[in-house]
């Protein structure tokens, strides 16, 4: 494994002035397998959290044949402890904008949607504004390309891709069965890109600085850095971009509180950490892959309300549709509640556990899936603090 | 026709009758009204051509798109563990006892209804609440008081 | 161009199969059964109650059979250590939340739900229970369906089917999470929405979430009341369907049996709706005749297309939907409301009874039939004039309790009068069959000639596509007919809503050319009726049709106006189709329904 220390970076942020979109005239002027080459050669995976190989995802999008293609951007943040888009939305949209323009240049696409959560509505009138100073660009220069906002209304199953499809064409959140996959259908069954908004800003910074530049940072599997939304037991939360494939202890060493008992990596669907294993963890996709959310946890806290809450955000946001899923999360839910109760013995944690592994092989898409995340990980490393 | 009526009118003429445009409409009606009543509903399905049943089951599956009566003002104070940490539940219980109201209910003058929402994005500046769009991140009792003073006075 | 097949390994077995074919059906190919509750042949692909996931090797994640398409290579372990845990756990998971009193419940004994749990033994109630108190309510509202939300395992059958079946839209689902449940618009009583009552819901429920409002007992009630005479009538489809809730096979033709049963279980007289559907041709083709006349001579604005009104579903669904095309329905009763009328008055009459003192039944396909009996205009002969409808599933536990072993019974003959039928009333039980029926009556009254098909088989009105279409060209005509000469007939049938809503909208934009339309509510016509045996599919119901056009083969007479006793009612008691005793009681009106 690559020994990498904890390196604080500046990309995502910096170097945001009134040039405009400097970045796209210079990127255009390639083909598009050219770009789809530099962002496949920078090595970057998806940042909101699954960590699918963003030049991959593109250049299959391109190799469908189709009229219409779209390029959606995520913007639902919706995982607790995650804030990082809204901040990126609100400090650097152009460099969003420009991803998506250069992705639209890529695969061939006309239209660009920036899905954003209704919680964040207060972001649309600057977002807009953004948006038009674009598209006098996109006229100017002859690009082509429209990008148009739709809003969420509180709903965190809608970040997941094909839930956020079907609200886009004005339906329920439901995840569809998969394949097909959005590269082939995605909104209104056409071939579609969809990326994080994070993963969008990266493409502007990797055709600014270029992959080999870019792919210096970070380790093999896990190329650049990234954007971590730090809260909890911390005295400085916030947004700090740092260098993938650092050990978790060097983080707490850096963000913690000095009685740091527990990082939840990758928010509630992520894992937890104990303070036993700071020391063997490694944040990025060879080890612990997130979408940037660290909660710390210093000892004050009671896990059980830790694991319970997020329990109670799956519950009610889990969208119903799947058995494993939706009766899953409550049975975790009341399992757990009847074991502190008494009314259940501590064994029944394991059924829980097994319930658990099924609804992470079984369950029809991400949610249900990584619900066993968090569930296991604090039952196995704070098992006392459940049961009593 | 009616205002709401009108204002359904033109939110189809400007997305398009189809049903992508179903989302827009239903955000529209609330961002105005706050909430869908029975007669909105089927408004809003008569234009889109589609079931109303249809129609509730998509509003119902969003918690922003309220199908029962709300107040002028919507505050949601963010649940979330690192907002619950930071203390949320003081501020509830604080504006519980402003509004005489519990959390999921509506003030007798319509003016304000209380509500929890999952997470809202700010765990760094946590508790954090939105009254209708508008977010005030770091609040604490005494802020949160004044700042639903202030929403109450400009809704006299 | 043919598809090319795909190489793949199910529990070891090489199979090549069509590039599309899903997991599921591949395995079936194999004879290997993957348990399934979502998924139903007659309707789109979900993959939500992940009871059917499978192993494929290499990946992580189990797929859900129905959902996943075979790909080159795949190694597929239908019944791995992975599979069959999880498996259990999603019927555990299910079980949870599902009220299983399974004793006390309608549908023990036919519930999918059951029959898994059983087979994977699951006996201990691992996980808590999550049913709802208020959950146990069961609405009531409709005189058709009952839902009861404690049984509903959120499968979407039922929601799929009101939508892409019959584009009715009055089931969907609301809320999310925990709270997601299968419900109405705003959650209203099901006799406040736009609901039909066809009951297609009920035949694709694996639970016992939707069934059929019961009368059973109001109707031993009747037969053990000595001072009471019931009469029953029995629609046509239901002598195909009947077999396969006793133990047979579908497409049995069990009519005698019935009759037989019928008569054990003690009902007085044992009629046949096919009486009136014989009389219903009688009417609707005078009708139809009457209105191309006024539109043809004396070019009166007249309501044309005619359609069909045989089917309470198709009528309450014009009612709410299409309320502009009311007009164009036939004034017609159903046959049911027809016998009903009759019975309480002609029949009466004739045998000396007392109305007052007559129970009226009627064993249908239909749910909806239980709506439309109770319609305040359904009160011809001043009393109601159908009782109580009872499904072919309801007779058939009535002949369960009765003890009677239905294979062995004799075969026996309906009562008379109102029991001579022929088998131009018979096809009336599938698609395109009130068609047939009317063209081989119609055709030959204006040409004095059968209808030029092949042993009086109108193959174009058959069979199971959503929408066909007929065109009749009318030579040589007798010459009170004459402004028919030459005339083409245009016609179409629809089964299914859905299907129905495509000719509506034809309709209603002009750009249909039809003189006569035949709409059934449900898919396959009345033998694939919300009130027949579960479980349906494509395949069930042609066993069904295929039964009962043998069994209008089988009949001395086939054509509508050949019916003895037909001829002899007009003769005594009617006196003309469309005369003054027929307005007034075989024929009605209809209202417009809120479609929101």
């Amino acid at each position: 494994m690559e020994n990498k220390t904890l390196k604080k970076i500046d990309l995502i942020f910096a170097g945001y002035t009134s040039t405009k979109y400097k970045v796209l005239e210079k990127t255009f002027q390639k083909t598009p397998d050219e770009i789809i080459n530099e962002v496949l050669d920078s090595g970057l995976k998806g940042r909101g959290g699954a960590g699918f190989p963003t030049g991959l995802k593109w250049k299959f999008t391109k190799n469908q044949e189709s009229d219409v293609k779209y390029v959606v951007c995520n913007a639902d943040e919706g995982e607790p402890g995650t804030f990082k888009d809204r901040e990126i939305l609100e400090r650097v949209p152009r460099k969003v904008f420009s991803g998506m323009a250069i992705c639209g240049r890529a695969i061939g696409a006309k239209e660009g949607y920036l899905y954003l959560r209704g919680e964040y509505t207060y972001l649309v009138p600057s977002l807009l504004k953004e948006i038009e100073i674009f598209e006098e660009y996109s006229k100017q220069y002859n690009y082509g390309f429209k990008i148009f906002i739709r809003l969420g209304s509180g709903a965190y199953i809608c970040g997941e891709e094909s839930a956020l499809f079907e609200s886009m064409e004005g339906k329920r959140g439901e995840p569809r069965n998969k394949p097909p996959y959005p590269t082939v259908s995605g909104y209104n069954s056409k071939p579609t890109v969809i990326n994080n908004v994070e993963t969008f800003a990266t493409v502007q910074v990797i055709c600014k600085i270029g992959a080999q530049e870019y792919k210096k940072l970070g380790t093999t599997d896990s190329r650049g850095s990234k954007l971590f939304s730090v809260s909890g037991d911390t005295p400085i939360a916030g947004i700090h971009e740092l260098e993938l494939g650092m050990p978790l202890q060097e983080f707490v060493d850096e963000f913690g509180d000095g009685d740091t008992k527990a990082v939840q990596v990758g928010g509630a669907s992520g894992h937890c950490v104990p303070r036993k294993q700071f020391n063997q963890t490694v944040i990025g996709f060879e080890g612990i892959p997130t979408g940037g959310s660290m909660m710390v946890f210093n000892s004050s806290r009671s896990m059980y309300n830790v694991l319970h809450d997020y329990l109670e955000f799956f519950t009610e946001e889990s969208c119903g549709q799947c058995t494993p899923c939706r009766v899953g999360c409550q049975q975790l839910l009341k399992g757990i509640e009847a074991v502190k109760r008494g009314e259940r013995p501590p064994s029944y944690l394991e059924d829980l556990k097994r319930l658990a592994q099924t609804m992470k092989i079984a369950a029809k898409c991400g949610l249900g899936q990584s619900v066993a995340n968090p569930f296991n990980s604090i039952i196995d490393n704070f098992r006392e603090e459940i049961i009593y | 026709m009616s205002k709401t009526d009108v204002l359904i009118k033109e939110l189809v003429t400007k997305y398009g009758k189809n049903r992508n445009s179903l989302m827009p409409v239903l955000q529209g009606v609330v961002q105005s009204e706050k909430c869908l009543s029975e007669e909105t509903l089927i408004s809003i399905a008569r234009e889109l051509e589609l079931s109303a049943a249809e129609v509730y089951g998509t509003a119902s599956f969003y918690t922003f798109l309220d199908t029962v009566p709300r107040g002028k003002n919507i505050i949601r104070i963010c649940k979330t563990i690192t907002c619950h940490m930071k203390g949320k539940d003081e501020i509830i219980l604080a504006l519980e006892n402003m509004l005489r109201i519990k959390v999921g209910e509506t003030t007798h003058d319509k003016k304000f209804t209380l509500l929890t929402a999952n997470c809202l994005g700010w765990c760094h500046k946590g508790p954090v609440m939105l009254v209708n769009n508008e977010v005030f991140p770091e609040i604490n009792v005494q802020k949160s008081i004044e700042i639903i003073e202030k929403f109450s006075k400009e809704t006299a | 161009m043919s598809k090319y097949l795909v190489n793949l390994k199910i529990n070891n077995i090489p199979v090549s199969v069509e590039e599309g074919t899903t997991i599921l059906d591949a395995a079936k190919q194999l004879n290997f059964k993957i348990p399934t509750l979502c998924n139903h042949p007659d309707l789109s692909i979900a993959g939500n109650c992940r009871v059917c996931v499978v192993e494929v090797k290499g990946q992580r994640l189990l797929a859900a059979s129905c959902a996943t398409p075979v790909s080159e290579g795949m190694e597929i372990s239908t019944n791995s250590e992975k599979v069959r845990s999880s498996r259990k756990h999603v019927i555990e998971l299910l079980l949870s939340e599902h009220n299983a009193d399974c004793t006390k419940c309608y549908k023990n004994g036919n519930c999918e739900l059951q029959e898994l749990s059983n087979e994977y033994r699951v006996g201990d109630h691992l996980f808590l229970d999550l049913v709802r108190a208020k959950d146990k309510i069961v609405d009531i509202s409709s005189p058709s369906i009952a839902k009861d939300d404690s049984k509903c395992i959120r499968c979407q059958r039922c929601v799929r089917t009101c939508d892409e079946l019959q584009a009715v839209g009055a089931l969907a689902v609301v809320h999310k999470g925990d709270h997601q449940k299968i419900s109405t618009f705003l959650n209203k009583p099901l006799n406040e929405v736009v609901c039909t009552n066809c009951g297609q819901c009920i035949n694709r429920c694996p639970t016992a979430a939707l069934t059929e409002r019961n009368y059973i007992e109001e109707v031993w009630n009747a037969i053990n009341n000595p001072e009471i005479h019931v009469v029953v009538q029995t629609a046509p489809a239901v002598r195909v369907g009947l077999g396969e809730d006793l133990g047979l096979e579908p497409g049995h033709r069990v009519t005698g049996k019935m009759v037989a049963a019928l008569k054990h279980l003690g009902f007085d007289s044992v009629l046949d709706t096919d009486f009136t559907a014989d009389l219903t041709i009688m009417e609707e083709g005078t009708e139809l005749l009457t209105r191309l006349k006024k539109a043809l001579v004396d070019g009166e604005k007249v309501a044309l297309p005619m359609m069909t009104s045989c089917s309470p579903g198709w009528i309450k669904f014009q009612e709410h939907i299409y309320p502009n095309l009311l007009e164009n329905l036939s004034t017609c009763k159903s046959p049911q409301q027809m016998f009903g009328a009759l019975a309480k008055t002609y029949y009466a009459q004739k045998k000396g009874l007392n109305p007052k003192n007559m129970i009226s039944v009627s064993i249908m396909p239909c749910t909806a039939k239980k709506f439309e009996c109770d319609r305040p205009e359904m009160r011809s002969s001043g009393f109601q004039d159908v009782d109580y409808v009872l499904t072919t599933r309801e007779l058939a536990r009535m002949i369960k309790q009765a003890g009677i072993d239905f294979e062995k019974l004799h075969d026996e003959n309906y009562d008379s009068i109102l029991g001579e039928s022929t088998g131009a009333a018979v096809i009336f039980g599938a698609t395109g069959g009130v068609m047939e029926a009317a063209l081989r009556t119609a055709y030959e009254i204006v040409t004095g000639r059968e209808v030029p098909f092949t042993n009086l088989n109108i193959l174009p009105a058959r069979g199971m596509q959503g929408v066909k279409e007929a065109s009749v060209r009318i030579n040589n005509v007798l010459p009170q007919w004459s402004f028919l000469e030459g005339v083409e007939l245009n016609v179409a049938i629809a089964h299914g809503l859905a299907n129905a809503k495509v000719l509506m909208d034809a309709v209603s934009a002009g750009t249909a050319n039809y003189h006569f339309i035949e709409v059934m509510a449900c898919p396959g016509g009345c033998i694939g009726g919300g009130g027949q045996p579960i479980p349906t599919s494509p395949e069930i119901r042609k066993k069904r049709a295929d039964a009962i056009y043998s069994e209008d083969e089988h009949m001395t007479l086939r054509k509508s106006h050949e019916n003895p006793e037909v001829q002899q009612i007009y003769k005594d008691f009617l006196h003309e189709p469309l005369g003054h005793k027929s307005h007034d009681l075989l024929h009605t009106h209809y209202k417009a329904r809120k479609r929101y």
